[in-house]
């Protein structure tokens, strides 16, 4: 590799950026409005959860078990002292997204201090909202359990990520995500298009015939697209700060470090799509579907891995998005630092540099 | 009779650049026009005005009667238009490309077949229509593009250097469809960089830094040269020009293939000229005094070198 | 082995799946030699260059370019070689300066040299005005004429130029000519196609070439002779058409 000619690269396309100045502008705005509407869009949906209950108790007991479900601001108690046979229509208008049944031995149980089962009926139609729906009733049945006794553990297992998030904020579960997806999705894009873009115009064919090496290309490129990443996830940081006042626990150079090394992952995908696509539309297309899916599915954005079927949990390994949300949700909410990341850190850096390998075999110094 | 085309006072500017300033021409019916002129004379941004994709900043063009500014729809259905950076769809094979524009304009299914025979002779795509069109050589690019404009029986043909990186054997079969086209009444405006093409013109306009130099039949233009043009040949001339340009009297040299045309005012003979180059290069060369070329004529008005009648 | 040959080539062919685009062609071009490789549309030139350039790889054959193997020396070659593809290739959204300056770049030159040459070819090219402007608002000969500049930065023993003046006009075309020939007598061999026959006249030898074979080759005086005609024009319509 020769110093000389990746530097005449990577100026290059600092100018390219910098004279498009249209698209640059769209570059920075695009991610910021991404998580104002997703952000809001995601919080909203949670604030507005109507339930029903069948209260067959009709003790202090169950009413305090009720108000803890009402004391939130995302479960507004819609229906009381319906019947069973009732509970049916009212999901399937979509009047309710759960249900509460107390049953009539709930206070005697309690003081027996048997094992107490509540039965909560949650409309999964819209998975997201039932899992939702489901971790944060266990908070509430923890919370109860704690008042009633303070030794006991509880009647259910908890979602050990709710723990850090104690106020129910569903804004500091979902932003961190939001964080890592847009990242995620700008950076891979950025780079893929650019190589294809020159394969379009013409340009690459010039290169092609020049003495470039391919990790010579694959460098510049990378290199001025990380300093572009990097000002985009530290403006997507700043707003999920000032939008949803999302904490941020643990060191703010420690989640720039580790983004730019999940900055340079992103990029480093990009760059590889970009190698073996031949138009820019199949370099974008291909980029959406490998880098949106994944990250919302498998990387425990929204479902908990450890209850993901075994063969999923095996890819999700492989979903950069799966380290980075680790990274993040732990430095933002729990304050934790290198010392208990370092090795999810690594494992990032691993991908970046396969793909980057990748990127560099695949790339193909004839036109074929 | 009115003119199909028409242009009046014409100008156009793109922020300071001036590129056409205060044209004007017309193109009568069943005629073969042809606009020529260096890089930047204001030939595709004229093409452009009169196929209605750009407007005018003054003066008032048609096209069949209808007002470039105020019959968009009308032009476009009427005009065949060929821009110069054509672009097809790569993804597809060429006959889906012609078949694509000629459903766009809707040309009779019974007629298609007749059509694309025509086009396909001068063309040579046949044996290539289940190709992709973007795994084309550059000239077959073109030859289908110029097809898909052809496709349709347009009234008014507009065509912006069609020719372009198209071998010399398909170019003169191409001459020959708008021969043929010309026949059939259509009226013709072509922009072109060769000089061979232009001859072929009912008309011509020379065209320089946005306004028109000259006008006229071909026969007309090369009357319009005044100076004398002298044609030597001999070996690797071209490396000589510099040296025979200081020649006493010359006013231009030019390259033309092997050979070299010295351009003289009135008042030299072969044999002067012949004798200074002798002592200038102390060679024996084959002169003679021609009649000038278009080519020669063209370039004499852009550098303002054709001299002045009596 | 040294030899005198620029370029060397010896039963090349290119097939696309069952298409054969450049079916086992031979020829020799000289050192310093200013060579046509004229022919119809789809003839195969474009691929043929491609492959000589080292960007597409043989189906079969050998070629030697400066002296080194296209199947085995591509990267020897890159060094030795300058390009102008039909297309054009600078970017349009950089400055004339900027773009020698990346090109030049790219080759590995030495910053001082760079800005030598950047100077020097701005006040060859009557640039100086223009330096700042980004390619895109450039005339078409201009750019032409700064593309094949650029390709000469590394200062390369060959420069393969494919359709340099394809939409150029007179004037253009014989400024660009007048560069080529200075090219060629600095001791640099020029291998050019055009589909312009009056720009066929101004080449050493001509090869034609049709439906992948090169079916003529020699000087525009011998095949002049030989098919008796006064112009390239009509020799290529003669054997182009004839086939
Ligand atoms: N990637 C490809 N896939 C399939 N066929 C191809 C591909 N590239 C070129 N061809 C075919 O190879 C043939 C030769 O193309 P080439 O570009 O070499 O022609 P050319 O002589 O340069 O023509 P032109 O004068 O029009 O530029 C054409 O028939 C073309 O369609
Ligand atoms: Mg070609």
């Amino acid at each position: 590799m020769k110093l000389r000619r990746t530097i005449s690269i990577i100026i290059k396309e600092y100018t390219h950026i910098f004279r498009d100045w249209r698209s640059l502008l769209i570059i920075i705005l695009m991610p910021v409005l991404m998580i104002i509407l997703y952000g809001y869009a995601i919080t909203l949906d949670m604030k507005n959860l109507t339930f029903a209950v069948i209260d067959d108790s009709k003790t202090p007991e169950s009413r305090e078990l009720i108000r803890g479900f009402t004391e939130n601001r995302f479960f507004i108690l819609r229906y009381t002292g319906i019947k069973r046979n009732e509970i049916e229509s009212l999901f399937k208008k979509r009047d309710i997204q759960m249900a509460l049944v107390i049953p009539g031995d709930f206070s005697e149980s309690l003081i027996s201090k048997r094992i107490t089962k509540v039965q909560l009926i949650v409309d999964a139609a819209d998975s997201n909202v039932g899992t939702f729906i489901n971790n944060y009733s266990n908070r509430v049945a923890q919370l109860f359990n704690e008042k009633l006794n303070h030794r006991s553990p509880g009647i259910l297992g908890l979602e050990p990520r709710i723990l850090y998030n104690p106020d129910m904020k569903s804004a500091n579960f979902f932003v961190p995500g939001l964080v890592a997806l847009i990242l995620l999705l700008i950076c891979s894009l950025l780079t893929s298009i650019t190589i294809t873009r020159e394969k379009e115009t013409g340009t690459l064919e010039q290169i092609l015939v020049s003495p470039v090496h391919p990790i010579e290309i694959v460098v510049g490129k990378v290199v001025p697209y990380i300093t572009l990443g990097f000002f985009n996830g530290i403006i997507i940081i700043i707003f999920a700060r000032l939008l949803f006042k999302v904490p941020i626990n643990g060191s703010l150079s420690l989640i720039a470090v580790l983004s730019l090394i999940y900055i340079f992952v992103a990029l480093s995908f990009g760059l590889m799509i970009s190698a073996v696509a031949k138009t820019q539309q199949i370099a974008m297309l291909a980029t959406l579907m490998a880098t949106v899916l994944p990250t919302i599915m498998l990387s425990g954005f929204i479902f908990p891995i450890a209850s993901m079927p075994l063969p999923l949990q095996y890819i999700s390994k492989v979903v950069p998005a799966t380290y980075f949300l680790i990274i993040i949700r732990g430095i933002m909410l729990k304050g934790i630092g290198l010392a208990e990341l370092w090795q999810h850190a690594a494992a990032l850096s691993g991908i970046g540099l396969f793909m980057l390998s990748i990127a560099t075999i695949r790339f193909k110094t004839t036109l074929e | 009779m009115q003119p199909v085309i028409s242009i009046i006072n014409f100008s156009k500017s793109f922020g300071k650049n001036i590129a056409v300033k205060n044209l004007s021409l017309d193109v009568e019916k069943g005629e073969l026009f042809g606009l020529i002129g260096p890089d930047g004379a204001g030939k595709t941004t004229t093409i452009r005005t009169l196929v209605t994709l750009i407007s005018p900043d003054s003066g008032e063009l048609s096209v069949t009667g209808l007002n470039v500014s105020k019959s968009v729809r009308e032009i476009r259905s009427i005009t065949g238009y060929m821009p110069q950076r054509f672009s097809l769809y790569p993804d597809l094979s060429v006959s889906q490309n012609l078949n694509f524009f000629a459903n766009l304009f809707e040309v009779p299914k019974k007629e298609m077949a007749e059509r694309k025979k025509r086009l396909f002779k001068f063309s040579n795509l046949e044996p290539f229509s289940e190709r992709l069109a973007g795994q084309l050589s550059g000239g077959m690019k073109q030859k289908l593009a110029l097809s898909c404009t052809l496709i349709h029986n347009p009234v008014v043909l507009i065509l912006d250097e069609p020719t372009t990186g198209v071998d010399p054997v398909s170019r003169s079969e191409f001459w020959e469809i708008l021969q043929e086209l010309k026949k059939e009444g259509v009226t013709i405006l072509v922009s072109t960089p060769y000089m061979d093409e232009a001859l072929l013109c009912d008309r011509i306009a020379i065209m320089h830094e946005g306004s028109v130099l000259a006008i006229g039949k071909p026969e007309k233009i090369t009357g319009l040269m005044h100076n004398h043009i002298y044609k030597i040949t001999g070996h690797n001339l071209v490396l000589q020009s510099n040296r025979i340009a200081q020649i006493p009297g010359i006013i231009s040299v030019q390259s033309f293939g092997d050979s070299l045309h010295l351009t003289f005012p009135p008042g030299f003979s072969s044999e002067d000229i012949r004798s200074k180059i002798y002592d200038l290069l102390g060679q024996q060369l084959n002169i003679e005094r021609i009649a000038p070329s278009l080519e020669d004529v063209f370039i004499g008005l852009i550098e303002g070198k054709i001299g002045h009648g009596n | 082995m040294e030899t005198d040959n620029a370029v060397s080539v010896s039963k090349l062919s290119r097939h696309f799946g069952k298409f054969i685009a450049v079916d086992e062609i031979s020829f020799e071009v000289n050192k310093g030699e200013i060579f046509g490789f004229l022919g119809a549309n789809g003839a195969g030139k474009t691929t043929a260059i491609k492959m000589l350039c080292g960007l597409l790889k043989p189906t079969s054959g050998e070629a030697t370019v400066a002296g080194f193997s296209i199947n085995s020396e591509t990267a020897k070659i890159k060094k030795n070689i300058g390009y102008m593809s039909q297309k054009f290739s600078l970017y349009d959204d950089l400055t004339v300066k900027e773009n020698i300056e990346f090109y030049g770049g790219i080759y590995g030159l030495s910053r001082e040299k760079i800005s030598g040459k950047t100077d020097q070819l701005i006040s060859e090219l009557n640039l100086d005005k223009m330096k700042n402007t980004l390619t895109r608002s450039l005339p078409l000969g201009w750019k032409q004429r700064l593309a094949l500049s650029t390709s000469l930065l590394h200062d390369p023993s060959i420069i393969f130029l494919d359709e340099p003046t394809g939409g150029v006009d007179p004037i253009s075309r014989r400024n660009f000519w007048r560069i080529i020939y200075e090219i060629a007598s600095s001791g640099k061999t020029v291998f050019v196609t055009t589909h312009y026959m009056d720009e066929a006249e101004y080449c050493n030898r001509v090869s034609i070439m049709h439906k992948g074979k090169i079916i003529e080759l020699g000087t525009p005086t011998d095949l002049k002779q030989k098919y008796n005609k006064t112009t390239m024009q009509d020799i290529f319509i003669h054997i182009v058409g004839q086939n």
